[in-house]
């Protein structure tokens, strides 16, 4: 299924899960419980050394990810192995898509091997945080040869002819940040939330608003305010944290995050109900 | 010299989202002021550069050196500014322009604690509150440099991730200017980052080859044959060679760490060295297409010096260009060779240099006989901040110039 299609018929719900956190086989399962409990999309990180754009909860997900030897190879066997039929998302820095290859150092047709190989192993797009659009182009060249979407982060910050460049350029959907600075979960939502909308509202592609959501209120605020989905990721990481923290069973943690999906959705659809008796 | 954001195929802008706009301030900043001079931002800088940090910086002969070498060797004392080390240039540079910018707060990364004083020195000095991000390893091994830091009014944030030295302070700095662009200005302590800092730190640095042209055209009657500077990130390397690199009979050596080896442990994810130019290869690091120390999957090595301050898996673009396009040339000195070339000028000419800065004497003393008859070496800095780590060192090593340390264990003021 296409990323657009994701969100057609009803307000979608997008977690995050860093991908081999805090082990392969547990990352398995803790992705899959996100589907079982109602992510429509779902965004998987690949773990970057130097994540620059991600606070604390993500950037702990990544070290434990990386010290489980997570890499770019074992990531693609992660997508292969996994049994969900919901879009997935590549979520990771532009160092890690331009180095591989085959040897060492970047390949000459750079970043279309990674692309290829996503593409093959049923990846549908990325979000790469550290690629403005104006170092885009090689890769969405990549992704159109492929069939891949290539989704932007639009800031509260972004403005001007740099927005009119991304709206050229993303496909998929567009991933609206809340508010500034890095990733993390948050106890309330953001007001610029509402203007950063209303910039990317005549955009033909889904607005998916992501950084600092929390809970099944938040979600539901976020889609009466007239975005198409909703993006999760620091509140779900925390979940895995403190499973491996206290030695949890995977069966345990999973379940819980069945659950928290269950009440991001539950909101979502909540916040589309209220929308559409208000309008 | 330029103010591209490229340099060939290096540079560029790869930076989150919210970081753009505060990159495009700054780009317009710094074609006004510093490239333009309006409001006379520069005749301010130039200003204070001289009343504040003591410039013109000396162009020295060393008589030792040049007798023991049998060539010209003259020294550009950096280690005279203001602080200790050529970072002041840059720091009240940009701690002026975030003034003129009309921010309110400066944030900086610190590696050996150099560029934090410095910063913290000039935000003093320009009245701007400052937070400085520093790595726990790098805290415990520059502890002087943190304690100038607080003493200057500044705060020190350490940095848990990672092994805690440089590339993590960059990327928890980089983390908060994602959240407090609008009223914050990120002064980046080397010539690398998002453009515009890797164009606009060289010019501020630029002062250092600027003066050195001129006083060695006044005390050797030429152009010197060979200019050495060591390199870590790059921005005393870039202050050094940028008004000679039009002057083609001028060698430039960009003197890196070799460490304990030029070897990868890719296993380990280490490097035990941090010679970037001479051993890495093209990535995207810290906003920056650049060359990187990086496995092949592109993930990011830790490094190693003796030198905090050269230990870094990044450098700057336009150095990386440079060497390229064989303008300059990257040499290595390892951590026993920079070691014996800190004593070396200790010894010989009663300057003690940083570790970082040992390394280019460490070039000198092992090349000089293929460098020319005229020899500049940049004195990027002073070695008060690394006593500790030298004499630690020392004691760890045979080297037959060291003076005699068991001195130091006698009189009860060093490692038992």
């Amino acid at each position: 299924m296409s990323l657009e299609k994701a969100f057609a018929d009803e307000p979608a719900f997008v977690p995050y899960l860093a991908v081999g956190d805090p082990t392969y086989e547990q990352s398995l399962a803790y992705v899959e419980a996100l589907a079982d409990g109602g992510a429509d999309v779902i965004e998987l990180g690949l773990p970057f050394s130097e994540p620059i754009a991600e606070g604390p909860t993500i950037q702990e997900a990544i070290v434990r990810a990386l010290d489980g030897g997570m890499t770019p190879d074992r990531f693609f066997e992660f997508v292969e192995e996994l049994d969900v039929d919901v879009p997935l998302v590549c979520m990771t820095y532009y160092n890690l898509i331009y180095q591989y290859g085959e040897g060492v150092g970047a390949p000459a047709d750079a970043p279309r091997p990674f692309v290829k190989r996503a593409a093959e192993a049923g990846i549908a797009g990325f979000v790469v945080p550290d690629l403005p659009p104006e170092e885009a182009d090689p890769l969405r060249e990549a992704c159109d040869e492929f069939g891949l979407d290539l989704v932007f982060i639009v800031a509260p910050t972004t403005k001007g002819e740099r927005l009119e460049t991304m709206q050229e350029l993303v496909s998929g959907y567009v991933y609206v940040q809340a508010r500034l600075g890095t990733t993390g979960a948050r106890e309330d939502v953001s007001d610029q939330t509402d203007q950063s909308l209303a910039r990317v509202a005549d955009w033909d592609v889904p607005k998916a608003v992501g950084f600092g959501i929390k809970t099944g209120e938040h979600a539901e605020r976020i889609i009466r305010a007239g975005a198409d989905g909703v993006i999760v990721g620091s509140a779900l990481v925390d979940i895995v944290a403190a499973g491996h923290e206290q030695g949890e069973d995977t069966a345990v943690v999973a379940d819980q995050l069945r659950e928290k999906a269950a009440e991001l959705k539950d909101g979502a659809l909540a916040g589309a109900a209220a929308r559409s008796q208000s309008s | 010299m330029s103010t591209e954001s490229k340099f060939g195929e290096y540079g560029g802008q790869y930076v989150p989202e919210a970081l753009m706009p505060a990159i495009e301030e700054l780009t317009d900043a710094y074609e006004r002021y510093v490239r333009n001079n309006e409001d006379g931002f520069m005749d301010e800088f130039r200003e204070r550069l001289a009343d504040f940090g003591g410039r013109p910086m000396p162009l020295q002969r060393a008589d030792q050196l040049s007798a023991r070498y049998d060539t010209e060797v003259y020294l550009k004392r950096e280690d005279l500014l203001h602080g200790g080390a050529h970072k002041l240039n840059n720091a009240l540079g940009q701690v002026l322009l975030a003034k003129y910018m009309g921010k309110e707060r400066i944030i900086a990364e610190t590696g050996a604690g150099q560029h934090g004083t410095a910063t913290a020195m000039a935000a003093a000095h320009l009245d701007m509150p400052c937070e400085i991000y520093m790595g726990e390893t790098d805290i415990a091994r520059q502890r002087p440099n943190v304690f100038r830091i607080r003493i200057n009014g500044a705060e020190v944030n350490p940095v848990t991730a990672g092994r805690g030295t440089l590339k993590e302070a960059i990327s928890e700095t980089m983390r908060d200017w994602s959240q407090s662009v609008e009223n914050t200005h990120y002064v980046i302590g080397s010539v690398v980052g998002p453009a515009p800092f890797p164009a606009m730190v060289r010019d501020f640095q630029s002062v250092i080859s600027a003066e050195a042209r001129e006083q060695i055209q006044e005390k050797y009657g030429d152009l010197p044959d060979s200019v050495l500077a060591c390199a870590g990130g790059g921005s005393n390397t870039m202050g050094t060679f940028s008004e000679f690199v039009d002057d083609e009979s001028v060698g430039l050596y960009a003197v890196e760490a070799g460490g304990s080896s030029l070897a990868v442990d890719e296993n380990a994810g280490v490097a035990p060295n941090s010679a970037t130019l001479s051993t890495g290869d093209e990535g995207v690091l810290h906003g920056a297409r650049t060359k990187l120390l990086q496995d092949t999957d592109g993930q990011i090595m830790e490094s190693h010096s003796i030198s905090a301050g050269l230990d870094y898996a990044g450098v700057g673009p336009e150095l990386a260009y440079l060497v390229d396009e064989n303008r300059v040339e990257a040499v290595n000195i390892g951590d026993d060779a920079a070691l014996t070339a800190f004593h070396r000028l200790s010894q010989d000419e009663g300057i003690i240099p940083a570790l970082e800065t040992a390394h280019a004497f460490g070039y000198l003393e092992q090349h000089h006989d293929s460098l020319g008859d005229c020899v500049i070496v940049n004195v990027s800095g002073r070695g008060d901040k690394d006593l500790e780590t030298v004499i630690e060192e020392t004691e760890n090593r045979d080297l037959p110039i060291a003076p005699d340390m068991s001195l130091f264990r006698t009189l009860g003021g060093g490692p038992q």
